[in-house]
């Protein structure tokens, strides 16, 4: 009985193996960064060139820095979303314009809508090198000592920023006990 | 045949495209050599089979841009892996270090090595002691293989 038992089970646990690996994407790889004090850094604002965004400017809240570029297509996609979250007020959302021409990303601000506070300008994509960043548009939540608290990878959707962001943005802006 | 041969020895040439798309050059070869040998290690994390040397990926320019000037600047090969390793994670590295997240990774393979040599003993010990059964019959057993044989010719004869 056994003899046929055997390769039955064992067809079964690589089929559970498989869907274990299949619900996982390997294109998101874990940072290394979660935890940790997010890379300081000092870039000209994109608006104005003469003026510099210093991480220390997001410190004190809760903040979202969203890594964006006009040439970056999955950003269009989750662009309106950022938009329509930044009316509420709910967020204080950062950008790291990202390898880009100051240029592009206007007009693309200027189109499409500028959800951020601020967006530091990352031409030569130095600052991007030293978050990890690989795959834009990627998203860090920053707590309010700017360690980064959790990484999004890819576009958002309205479930990324219903049910993880802003339940994460509520639980850190608590004062700690 | 002779189309064959040119075939079979132009497939067997390994054309290695080293940062195809920006040769860079030392002055010192032994940079070079070290510099050639970190990119061949480090993967590109946009196009994840590839190494650094091999892709074509925007980042991957970057970082090799980087490896560049860091080993230029004499930073050990440990000082710019362990760079890469703070801001992409083990994963940008071919060979991850051994930690208790990739010991199976490690060590998985022999572990059905040993899986095997054990699945393979008790087949080749179940065989041996089935074939010792066939070869040793107790008295009684004789006894009836002798009244069987016998009854067989009986029934031929008759």
């Amino acid at each position: 009985m056994i003899r046929y038992l055997l390769p039955l089970g064992i067809f079964a646990g690589l089929v559970l193996i498989f869907i274990y690996g299949l619900q996982h994407d390997p294109r998101l790889v874990p940072s290394p960064l979660i935890d940790k004090p997010a890379p300081t850094f000092n870039l000209p604002t994109l608006h104005s060139p003469g003026i510099n965004i210093h991480l220390d400017d997001l410190k004190g809240k809760v903040s979202l820095l969203n890594v964006w570029a006009s040439w970056c297509v999955a950003c269009r996609e989750e662009h309106p979303l950022l938009v329509k979250t930044s009316q509420t007020n709910a967020l204080n959302l950062y950008g790291l314009n990202y390898k880009d021409t100051r240029e592009d990303a206007l007009r693309w601000l200027n189109k499409l809508g500028n959800p951020y506070i601020e967006s530091a300008f990352d031409q030569a994509g130095t600052i991007g090198i030293d978050y990890g960043v690989y795959g834009v548009p990627e998203t860090f939540v920053l707590d309010k000592n700017g360690i980064i608290r959790y990484k999004h990878i890819g576009p958002l959707n309205k479930q990324d920023i219903d049910d993880i962001i802003l339940p994460l943005v509520k639980q850190l802006e608590q004062p700690a006990s | 045949m002779i189309k064959t041969a040119l075939i079979i020895v132009l497939m067997s040439l390994n054309f290695t495209a080293y940062a195809a798309d920006n040769p860079v050059e030392f002055s010192n070869p032994e940079l070079q050599e070290r510099y050639y040998a970190l990119i061949d290690e480090i993967r590109c994390l946009v196009c994840q089979n590839q190494s650094l040397a091999d892709s074509h990926a925007d980042l991957a320019q970057d970082l090799r841009n980087e490896i560049y000037q860091k080993v230029l600047a004499g930073e050990k090969d440990e000082q710019i892996v362990t760079f890469l390793v703070e801001r992409y994670g083990d994963f940008v590295l071919y060979r991850p270090p051994l930690t208790k997240n990739t010991w199976l990774l490690w060590f998985g393979p022999f572990l059905f090595l040993l899986l095997g040599i054990y699945v393979a003993i008790r087949l080749i010990k179940k065989q041996s002691a089935e074939k010792n059964a066939f070869t040793e019959l107790d008295e009684t057993q004789q006894k009836r293989l002798t009244e069987l044989l016998n009854e067989d010719t009986d029934r031929n004869k008759g």
